[in-house]
């Protein structure tokens, strides 16, 4: 009975800080809407950080976009040929990137570079007073560091998914018709007949979602570090890991919204 | 200028400051000493509105901080500036950027004048031409001279420093301390220290106060703490194991 009591104590109690966490990342989230349209904008932060999250995460997005279209042609070549429906190869590929994996899996690798990066960069600013420094020369480090950052994850993911899918239906295509020998023409006949603009457009609402997630979550962890070097890589980890878990979940809602 | 009155505060189930009342003098330098984790940094930081505490009064200029808002708070900050134990420089900022940032961030200066502002103020703390280095190129002592300088740019009314000599050889030491009575004299600055290094404290203190379980015990001119015959503060100055200090 003892244990039973015990467990569903510790349990209640991990239930009791998980809510406390969302609603302080929440509160976070208007806060950085508050700040986000007082003047004057910090317009260089923002670009730098933009910089950081999209430009420098192009080859890790490609080469996962690339593989992940030509994995789909793969697995979908074997499934479909049982139906001698081999070209909707072209069609699946195209669906599952823009519609799913395109966000997905461009959020999830650029959460472990950029995300990481984040809890880190300001996990660090913290446990140095960098950030007490900020606000001891009245300066906000909401609207200095953290705004920047949101905006960048919100704007970048859906450019970088864009990529992502793009190099996906490249990836897909090469495999599908050069090394399983689909016919061509009706591979992308299929593509244009079965994929709308919608899903495009919903995935890369998707994708800014999970780019607003990557980015609170990522500063959240980085801003309230406590306890030095151990605590700056505690904050990186649970940072990463709790943002994938969050994008995962939310995208099965958010699917279920969409489409 | 500053009064703090009835300070209390509590971390989980730690008392740090225990019904604590201070006044610093305007125009001196008043050093905090008290042992290692007894709160020194945490009055520090109630100084400038980083923590508020539980309950009493912190009054800058006869205004009360702790009831401010934070618009507000950044106007009285704006008379501080600060020297982190560690410089707390911001490493992705070359040290020329560094001392600026108060700079740019409040005034609508223009660059060149900006730029000889930062002259001025490295120049004061001894240093010329590291404009475009980046702080993790430089040794302890300057960076902590930096922090300085990023302290005084904006020609603040009073500068705190937490642990200014902690970590530094002698030689530095004794330099940074030449550098605090050479800039309070310069800018006729309020400056409050913080440190447990006893000859730096009878060097540049024209007051000293001391901290311990919570409450300030003493008061005074140098030459009034060295007379004191508080077993507390003897133990202290001489740096003995044997008196009612314990060693946790």
């Amino acid at each position: 009975m003892n244990r039973t009591a015990d467990l569903m104590d510790r349990l209640g109690i991990a239930v009791m800080e998980n809510v406390k966490e969302t609603g302080r990342i929440f509160l976070l989230f208007i806060s950085v809407l508050a700040w986000m349209f007082r003047p004057p904008l910090k317009l260089r932060n923002i670009f730098k950080q933009m910089e950081f999250v999209g430009v420098k995460s192009i080859v890790v997005v490609v080469l996962t976009g690339t593989f992940t279209g030509m994995v789909m042609a793969l697995q979908g070549y074997y499934g479909f040929r049982l139906f001698s429906a081999e070209s909707l190869v072209g069609s699946t590929v195209a669906l599952g990137m823009t519609r799913e994996l395109g966000p997905v899996l461009t959020s999830l690798i650029v959460t472990a570079r950029a995300g990481s990066a984040m809890a880190a960069e300001l996990g660090t600013m913290r446990v140095t007073e960098q950030i007490d420094a900020l606000y001891v020369m009245a300066a906000n480090p909401i609207k200095y560091l953290i705004v920047p950052r949101v905006i960048a994850g919100v704007v970048m993911l859906p450019v970088l998914t864009v990529v992502s899918d793009f190099v996906g239906i490249v990836g897909g295509y090469f495999v599908g018709v050069h090394v399983l020998d689909i016919n061509e023409g009706a591979f992308m006949k299929n593509i244009t007949s079965l994929v709308v603009l919608g899903d495009i457009y919903n995935g890369l609402i998707k994708a800014a979602c999970f780019g607003l997630i990557m980015s609170l979550i990522g500063c959240y962890k980085g801003f309230n570090t406590r306890g030095g070097a151990e605590g700056v890589g505690r904050a990186t980890t649970e940072a990463v890991v709790l943002a994938s878990i969050s994008i995962l979940i939310s995208d099965y809602f958010l699917t279920a919204i969409m489409f | 200028m500053i009064q703090l009155n009835a300070l209390h505060k509590t971390f989980g189930k730690q008392k740090v400051l225990d019904g604590l009342d201070l006044g610093i003098e305007a125009g001196k330098i008043t050093v905090i000493i008290g042992r290692s984790g007894g709160g020194k940094s945490v009055l520090l930081k109630h100084i400038i509105g980083l923590l508020r505490p539980d309950s009493g009064e912190v009054l800058i200029d006869g205004v009360d901080i702790t009831k401010l808002g934070d618009r507000d708070l950044n106007e009285i900050r704006k008379k501080f500036g600060m020297l982190f134990q560690e410089a707390a420089l911001f490493d992705s900022m070359t040290v020329g950027e560094n001392v600026a940032f108060p700079l740019r961030e409040h005034t609508r200066m223009k660059e060149k004048e900006i730029r000889e502002i930062v002259a001025d103020r490295l120049h004061a703390v001894g240093l010329t031409g590291v404009e475009e280095k980046m702080p993790s190129e430089l040794s302890g002592g300057m960076r902590k001279r930096v922090g300085l300088a990023r302290a005084i740019a904006m020609h603040p009314q009073i500068v705190l420093f937490d642990e200014p000599t902690t970590g530094l050889d002698p030689v530095m030491t004794e330099a940074i301390n030449r550098l605090i009575i050479d800039t309070q004299k310069r800018y006729n600055l309020t400056c409050v220290v913080i440190s447990h290094d006893i000859q730096s404290i009878f060097e540049i203190g024209d007051r000293i106060a001391m901290l311990y379980e919570g409450k300030i015990i003493e008061y005074g001119t140098p030459e009034k703490l060295r007379a004191s015959q508080n077993p507390v503060i003897v133990q202290f100055l001489t740096g003995s194991i044997e008196g009612p200090i314990h060693i946790m």
